[in-house]
């Protein structure tokens, strides 16, 4: 079967069978594809550009934000907050990037700074009483208004993340093949020779971040509407920005099905660790903790690393 | 603001500064010798308190005398984590290594919280109270004690790093691996004590601050950060900077405190961050090492 066929296998089951599905089992798939999603926008900078972002929750967060406040107090609608919300953060990201790149911050350092910028909004957020403080900020559910991105079932939600997670995936595909992929490729491996041979390597990594920042925006305002309640640890805290980077990671940064392939197999497991020891606070945490230790020790290149390695002995392209 | 205010805010600077300082002497430590940032620095801090909690609670051990437990059990820990997990990875990429503390982090903390669930536990000791005015700011006598001893200890680490074989024998590894290991100096072992000694400090550090400090999983994450803050300041792997920086950022998360409403003080320690990062990544104290 060749690849093709099976995405498009993959791709019918995902559109046709959630509408025979439990509550419980769609809710997983929702979750599975919303890590997909935030991991796909995170490979973009991470995996595409080789930069390791540790605070993707600022863009994360500037989305839900944005959104949710121009809903609140302006009523204007999350499909068009979204977007500014990913401008808004693209410009962000710009910032963080330009200030980063520009003085040549490479590898951990680059991690540490995006960390302390998704730190700063989170503590600018927790004490300014506009955007709720601590308290967060709770989003309507009812009536049922799909201009306004409410929706009575889950269903709904469903497919938008499944259209959001197509469309992204999409669009690494198509950057990978184009030459602003190639761009990509030539600065993580090796960035003075690319800009030897005419790499404009600022730019180029700049663009990655705008994308990224752009895309995960988007998720935060999806995160807003489908669980209609924000705060700033949830939305600018750590452990988004580790989920953002833990399914590229674990499926194989730097590759277009990676992230999908790492959420598939960490949110179920995540959901039945929480199942298996209910009222054990962290625990799923914890396995996260040691799945990265062993994926980093044991397959370096993620899951599609093996794939790739068993392609090759089988006398594959 | 009035000059009592003032005067407190730069004692309580102080006061926090020596806590810091060793904290980032032990992380500095790990980064001299195995260029990791070690992520997970915090959560062995973290693991260190609780272990200083469970031994006052369950066997009456002051705090301050468990230190002499407590920092050769978490050497021993930090040489495990380090054969086990740091070192068979010592090729790998910078940030894959990098993942690798991040994961063993996630892991400690969460294992904390699974273990003893997220409550604030405190130590109450006869001296947890005891203070005294000086001029116009007070001064509480167990965080004197924890920035004293944690300023001894850096100290007493700085003379054994002059003075004695594996000392030397860490510089120079740090300095200049390859030719340390022509010399004829155990890479392996010497990589592995470094990894032991940073852990040992943190965790001393730890104890000493757990009479007026609480001990829960999350405390790990803000220790963690203003670490990482603390040794950018004073330039990765530079031991002396590392103190001097601890009390530049006890100072300014202090007077953020006493100028700034709420946690915002936080802002004032990662700005700093920010802009030492950008402009100064070797550090303040001059360029010690080149990135």
């Amino acid at each position: 079967m060749s690849a093709r066929v099976g995405g498009a296998l993959a791709l019918a089951a995902l559109v046709a069978l959630p509408p025979l599905m439990s509550k419980y089992h769609l809710e997983i798939l929702i979750s599975v594809l919303f890590w997909a999603y935030l991991g796909i926008a995170w490979n973009m900078l991470g995996g595409y550009a080789g930069q390791f972002s540790f605070g993707h929750a600022a863009f994360f967060g500037i989305g839900a934000y944005t959104s949710t406040l121009l809903l609140l107090r302006a009523g204007l609608t999350p499909w068009i907050g979204m977007a500014l919300g990913g401008v808004l953060a693209a410009v962000f990201g710009l910032f963080e990037g330009y200030l980063s790149f520009r003085y040549g911050l490479k590898g951990p350092y680059f991690s540490l700074v995006t960390l302390a910028f998704a730190e700063m909004l989170r503590v600018i957020a927790v004490n300014t009483k506009a955007v709720g403080s601590s308290l967060g900020l709770v989003v309507p559910t009812s009536p049922s208004a799909p201009g306004l991105f409410i929706f009575s079932g889950k269903l709904p939600y469903y497919y938008i993340i499944l259209a959001m997670g197509a469309l992204a995936l999409a669009l690494t595909w198509k950057i990978g093949r184009s030459r602003l992929g190639f761009s990509l490729a030539a600065v993580r491996e090796n960035e003075d020779a690319a800009e030897t041979a005419g790499v404009d390597a600022l730019a180029t990594k700049l663009r990655a971040m705008a994308l990224s920042s752009f895309l995960t925006a988007l998720g935060g305002t999806f995160y807003a509407q489908y669980f209609a309640y924000i705060d700033p640890t949830i939305t600018f805290g750590p452990s988004v920005s580790i989920g953002a980077l833990l399914p590229a990671i674990v499926g194989g940064a730097g590759t277009v099905l990676g992230p999908v392939l790492g959420s598939f197999v960490l949110t179920p497991l995540s959901e039945l660790t929480r199942y298996a020891l209910r009222g054990r606070a962290g625990a799923d945490i914890m396995l996260y903790g040691a799945i990265l230790v062993l994926v980093i020790s044991f397959l370096p290149q993620g899951i599609m690393g093996l794939v790739r390695e068993r392609r090759a002995r089988a006398g594959r392209p | 603001m009035s000059g009592g205010l003032l005067l407190q805010a730069v004692v309580s600077g102080l006061l926090l500064g020596g806590v810091y300082g060793l904290v980032a002497c032990g992380l500095s430590l790990i980064f001299g010798v195995l260029r990791i940032i070690n992520f997970a620095h915090g959560a062995v801090m973290m693991l260190a308190m609780y272990a200083t909690y469970w031994l006052f609670v369950l066997a009456g051990v002051d705090p301050y005398l468990s230190v002499v437990l407590t920092a050769p059990l978490f050497f021993v820990l930090g040489v495990i984590i380090q054969k086990v997990v740091i070192e068979p990875n010592r090729f790998a990429a910078e940030h894959n290594q990098l993942l690798l503390t991040l994961g063993l982090a996630l892991f400690f903390e969460n294992l904390a919280l699974v273990l003893w669930q997220g409550d604030f536990r405190t130590v109450k000791v006869s001296y947890s109270g005891a203070s005294f005015m000086l001029g116009e700011a007070l001064v509480e006598v167990p965080r004197l004690v924890a920035s004293g001893g944690a300023v001894l200890m850096a100290a007493a680490l700085f003379v054994f790093l002059r003075l004695t074989d594996v000392g030397k024998a860490l510089r120079a590894l740090a300095e200049e691996p390859e030719g340390a290991a022509l010399v004829g100096i155990n890479v392996a072992r010497i990589r592995a004590a470094s990894f032991g000694l940073g852990s040992a400090c943190v965790a001393v550090a730890g104890a000493l601050i757990t009479p007026f400090f609480y001990v829960a999983p999350d405390v790990a994450e803000s220790f963690n950060i203003m670490a990482f803050v603390v040794v950018v300041l004073g330039g990765m792997g530079n031991f002396v900077g590392a103190l001097a920086g601890g009390f530049m950022v006890g100072l300014a998360e202090s007077l953020g405190a006493a100028f700034l409403p709420g946690s915002l003080k936080l802002l004032v320690v990662f700005a700093i961050f920010i802009l030492v990062l950008l402009f100064r990544p070797q550090g303040l104290f001059g360029g010690s090492r080149e990135r």
